[in-house]
């Protein structure tokens, strides 16, 4: 079997999609929470062109890479979670449009 | 045509599910839905002869990760009426415009022509063939992992700890550990 399943341009506009609404997500959104859970959908959309072109390449080191993102990602979880508590802790709201003490 | 079948029913899941991250007001809504997001996107790279990376996107994303969401989503317990009106309106509509921009100019980046596929050997994604790839080429970079994974436990708990009533105001003496 030595064709995709799909032509390769779908799993790229899938990929940009789910990319773009991480965008969204990041530009648009009030809680930090969804605000994380986007930059997440983003990394996720980068992991599925990472495994598509280590498929069509036949090289092993996309799926690697997916590896390494995964724990960057879990990382990421851990520390942004983390500073989400404290915030919380600090302002009583996760809200980012009221996280303006640095506002001139 | 089962293929084909599969990927569009994956992919539609995937971006209704991603939409619906986005959009909905209970957090704990948009964490299960990104979960449904990424179990279609492994489906796909079971597709992709990525057996391994599959069962590590349900294990360790799905599995861990998003339970760590949803974990701090019930811990802070936000209520619907925490978010009041919207300051900026306008950068709502901003921003989906935005993205829709980011979206078209990544579409009208993607060339044509049929692509086929590099013919893989039986056992491609599997277990086996990432450890050896992993311990083989990949060692340095995974041996890396392990150093940025202590520094991710470390900072999250020392962001995360309530502070002692005495180490509020001053700052603690150097080797002095403070009640978590």
């Amino acid at each position: 079997m030595n064709a995709l399943p799909v032509p390769l341009g779908n799993y790229i506009i899938l990929s940009g999609i789910l990319f773009s609404l991480g965008v969204i997500g990041v530009l648009t959104a009030r809680n930090a929470i969804v605000i994380l859970m986007s930059i997440e959908l983003m990394l996720n959309a980068a992991n599925l062109l990472l495994v598509v072109f280590a498929r069509v390449h036949g090289d092993l080191g996309g799926q690697v890479m997916v590896f390494f993102v995964l724990t960057v990602a879990a990382a990421e979880a851990a520390v942004g979670l983390a500073i989400l508590v404290a915030v919380f802790r600090l302002k009583g709201s996760v809200d980012v449009d009221r996280l303006n003490i640095l506002k001139g | 045509m089962a293929d084909q079948f599969i990927f569009w029913v994956a992919a539609i899941v995937a971006i209704i599910a991603a939409i619906r991250v986005v959009i909905l007001k209970n957090a704990v809504l948009s964490v299960l839905h990104l979960i449904v997001t990424l179990i279609a996107l492994a489906v796909l790279f079971l597709q992709l002869s990525a057996e391994f990376i599959a069962a590590l996107q349900i294990i360790v994303y799905a599995g861990a990760i998003m339970v760590l969401f949803l974990f701090i989503v019930m811990l802070l317990n936000l209520r619907k009426d925490e978010f009041g009106r919207d300051q900026l309106p306008w950068l709502r509509l901003l921003g989906t415009l935005a993205g829709a921009a980011f979206l078209a100019e990544l579409i009208s980046l993607i060339g044509g022509g049929r692509v086929m596929a590099a013919t893989v050997p039986d056992g491609f994604g599997s277990v086996r063939s990432i450890g050896i790839a992993l311990f083989g080429e990949y060692m340095f970079p995974f041996e890396l992992t392990s150093l940025l994974l202590v520094a991710a436990v470390l900072a999250a708990v020392v962001v995360a700890r309530r502070k002692s009533s005495n180490e509020v105001d001053a700052a603690p003496p150097a080797g002095s550990e403070g009640e978590a």
